[in-house]
């Protein structure tokens, strides 16, 4: 034994002796995680949370979180002994006096649209496979948790700077909080303490930024992580792997050299990315000041689809007892927005009811063979598209030739139509899916290679699947709709009443799939075909 | 005195009175016209270039432009009258290509001038002759070099200017497909024009509103702004974060998630 290798072992033991660690380490340093590109999107979201954690400290080191008036004395001329507040002085002031401030400042931001464009990827890809099936229900619901959080924080985020920009939007999230009933008013004036803009805001939402929210994120994905470790990972269909096994690679030393290099690539895209592409040039909106507005003010694209809402609302009011409740905000920015992320947040259990499915499941779905979920999935996000678009009307009436007008009636009857459209649509792609890989197991696939027989017919060869591609496609569950009994042991018709009903109606439409090819179905056609 | 009027009253009623009552306001009147059409003739000698100025833009605007505006810039169903619009709106209008209009859109679009130089002056002439307005702005008007203030004319820009031309003079969506157009690119002049004569949607920024001094500013900051480069890399228009969400979307996740495809088959 060399030296070196000597004392190692001499560290490694003093440890173990103390902590016990080594069993611990053994056990969850071979743990195996299946390898597939989709399952690295969460980790995007992790490693730009940690670039977040890191650049942010770096701005707090120069940032100034105060409404304190300051006259601008710093290097940008077309400011210079212009009034404005020590923050959005102070922000001026790490853009172009303080080394590296202006590029950290890129990248914080960067960071944070890739932070939140990660998560929603993530959640699709959750949401598509069934990953959120049992026993996964707690994380889905500590994700919509960590999306909800991810909008709130990057909107204050970018609020610090107290931009003409971010400015108007903190007003607008003022008119949302006044337009909650009867308490809307008082609730604005202790946020603001006392009328808009006042001079707390901004401290007030720096020590949320930068301590409150980034704390329940810690908590929140360690939970989640933790959760992934011990529930395993959910794995792919395919030969071999099972509900009970998972079958990949361990996480010492493939997964610990992938991450630790995936890490290394998210940084490096994120520094690219703030290195070469100007985002939020506060320098160009100006200092905040109630009595300026900007065409074509727009929050950053995770609020955006919010914007859209209360951009397309129409302008409904009602007075009543000394009160006035504002619908055009209220519905847009309170409601449809509450019933959304509620709806999101319950659809695991939603979807249990309906297939009165309570199995634990550790195998993904391949998206077509659940059309219903994967059409309700691409419904929701043809809503969110549409009202998304509607968020940058002016830009895109600008930039194309529109009228603003028009693009909002677009969306105004959009809305209403497109997703009903997608989710037929949708499904209907899904069967046609299924209905290839059954015609694929069954006649094998065409090679496009045409042959000519003896007595002059012509055919294409079909070449037959591997039994392990085979085994992909037909591996998947057969759904059987939920059985409700028309009457009960007494005689009483349809005893669950309405509920039971709907419930059948729904299990029926969720259980729609084509039948995968059985073994005798193959058999049959082996003795004829070629 | 009360005599004078008795003598008068005596003859109110003569033969004469009449008649001579008539000539003498006929005189008066006369007169008066006279001397009112005689105030201009002082300076007539020095007008003769400008009279054949007014008759060039005037050939011009027969040929041009009456078939929108009148036979004498009138107006009609579908343009305005010109008369009193004053030279600063054609120099605008004509100068930056808007009129002649291409077509009936909702607003005029710039474009590449139709009439050059010396032939916008003559329009420019012909309408100010109708009636007067304000006068085109000269170069030796457009001190902003010397006595604007850029600081000060970006305050005085997103105050008052922003809210249709965006943060950083990029232009904006106005209703019914009408716009804000871009101020990148365009002659101080032309800015300046505008804000006095308050083109299609704009208003009008008079001298009490916004003083010379101020708008010799506004338009210092435009052109600082016009030549300001992209301090945090490609500007991605300045417009807000609409392009910066469409960017992280396309370049910045689709490059992430490509290389985490890339990895996984490297893997294998």
């Amino acid at each position: 034994m060399k030296k070196s290798e000597r004392i190692a072992g001499n560290v490694a033991g003093y440890v173990d002796d103390r902590t016990g660690a080594a069993k611990w380490l053994r056990k969850n340093l071979t743990k195996v995680f299946p390898d597939h590109w989709s399952f690295m999107l969460g980790e995007i979201v992790l490693y730009s949370f940690i670039i977040l954690l890191l650049s942010g400290t770096f701005l707090t080191f120069w940032f100034d979180p105060s409404q304190r008036d300051v006259i601008y004395q710093g290097s940008y001329e077309p400011l210079k002994n212009i009034e404005m507040s020590a923050s959005y002085a102070s922000t001026l002031h790490i853009s172009f006096d303080v080394r590296g401030g202006l590029l950290m400042r890129q990248i914080h931001h960067w960071a944070a649209l890739i932070f939140m464009a990660g998560m929603i990827a993530h959640l699709m890809r959750v949401f598509f496979t069934g990953a959120f099936r049992k026993p996964r229900e707690a994380n889905w619901l500590i994700g919509v948790g960590l999306v909800t959080l991810g909008i709130v924080e990057g909107f204050l985020g970018y609020s610090l700077p107290d931009d003409l920009l971010s400015g108007t939007g903190i007003r607008i999230a003022e008119a949302i909080i006044q337009a909650l009933p009867v308490v809307g008013s008082y609730l604005a004036f202790f946020a603001f303490g006392g009328a808009f803009p006042g001079h707390v805001f901004i401290p007030r939402i720096f020590t949320v930024h930068v301590l409150l929210l980034p704390g329940i994120f810690l908590a929140l994905i360690t939970i989640h992580l933790m959760l992934v470790w011990y529930q395993k990972h959910t794995q792919y269909p395919g030969p071999g792997r099972t509900e009970k096994n998972v079958v990949g690679y361990p996480l010492m030393p493939i997964y610990m050299a992938k991450a630790g290099g995936f890490f290394f690539i998210v940084f490096g895209v994120t520094a690219l990315l703030g290195a070469v592409a100007s985002i939020n040039p506060i320098w160009l909106y100006g200092p905040y000041n109630p009595g300026q507005i900007s065409a074509g003010s727009q929050p950053d694209f995770y609020m955006g689809w919010l914007d859209g809402l209360v951009r397309m609302a129409p302008p409904i009011e009602t007075h009543a007892f000394g009160h006035t409740i504002s619908w055009n905000i209220l519905i847009p920015g309170l409601i449809i927005p509450g019933i959304l992320f509620t709806l999101m947040a319950l659809y695991p259990f939603i979807e249990s009811w309906m297939t009165g499915d309570k199995n634990e499941h550790h195998l993904l779905d391949r998206p077509r063979n659940n059309p219903n979920r994967t059409a309700i999935g691409a419904m929701s996000l043809a809503f969110i598209l549409v009202i998304l678009i509607n968020g940058g009307n002016d830009i895109i009436a600008t930039h194309f030739a529109l009228t603003i007008n028009q693009i909002m009636w677009f969306t105004r009857i959009g809305v209403i139509v497109i997703p009903p459209i997608t989710f037929v649509i949708t499904k209907r792609i899904c069967l046609s899916l299924q209905r290839a890989d059954r015609e694929k197991v069954l006649h094998g696939r065409e090679t496009g290679r045409l042959v000519m027989l003896p007595h002059g017919e012509f055919i294409e060869v079909h070449e037959e699947l591997t039994p392990a591609q085979k085994f992909t496609l037909t591996q998947h569950e057969q759904n059987r709709a939920l059985e409700v009994p028309a009457s009960d042991a007494n005689g009483v018709l349809n005893p669950q009443g309405l509920k039971g009903k709907l419930r059948a109606r729904f299990s029926q439409a969720h259980v729609e799939q084509i039948p995968a090819p059985t073994e005798s179905e193959a058999k049959a056609l082996e003795g004829g075909h070629h | 005195m009360n005599s004078g009027i008795k003598k008068l009253s005596r003859y109110r009623r003569h033969r004469f009175a009449r008649p001579a009552l008539l000539v003498v306001a006929l005189i008066s009147m006369g007169a008066t016209f006279q001397v009112a059409s005689a105030l201009p003739s002082t300076t007539r000698m020095e007008t003769t270039a400008q009279s054949t100025l007014i008759e060039e833009g005037k050939r011009i605007f027969a040929q041009g432009c009456s078939s929108c505006h009148g036979l004498n810039a009138e107006g009609s169903g579908i343009a305005p009258s010109l008369i009193g619009v004053g030279a600063a709106s054609v120099d605008f209008q004509v100068g930056t290509g808007r009129m002649p209009m291409a077509d009936m859109s909702q607003q005029a679009m710039r474009k590449t001038p139709i009439y050059n130089a010396e032939q916008t002056a003559a329009l420019a002439a012909y309408v100010a002759s109708l009636a007067p307005g304000p006068d085109a702005i000269n170069e030796a008007q457009l001190t902003f070099e010397r006595d604007g203030n850029t600081a000060e004319g970006g305050e005085l820009f997103r105050t008052n200017c922003a809210m249709c031309h965006n943060f950083a003079g990029q232009g904006g969506a106005l209703t019914q497909g009408k716009y804000a157009p871009t101020l990148m690119g365009v002659d101080a002049k032309h800015i300046y024009e505008a804000m006095i004569t308050g083109p299609q949607s704009m208003p009008v920024f008079s001298d009490k509103t916004i003083t010379p001094e101020e708008k010799l500013s506004i338009i210092k900051w435009i052109k600082a702004a016009e030549k300001e480069p992209n301090l945090g890399g490609a500007s991605l228009g300045r417009v807000g974060p609409v392009t910066e969400g469409l960017l992280v979307w396309t370049f910045g996740l689709g490059l992430l998630i490509g290389i985490a495809v890339w990895l996984t088959v490297k893997a294998k």
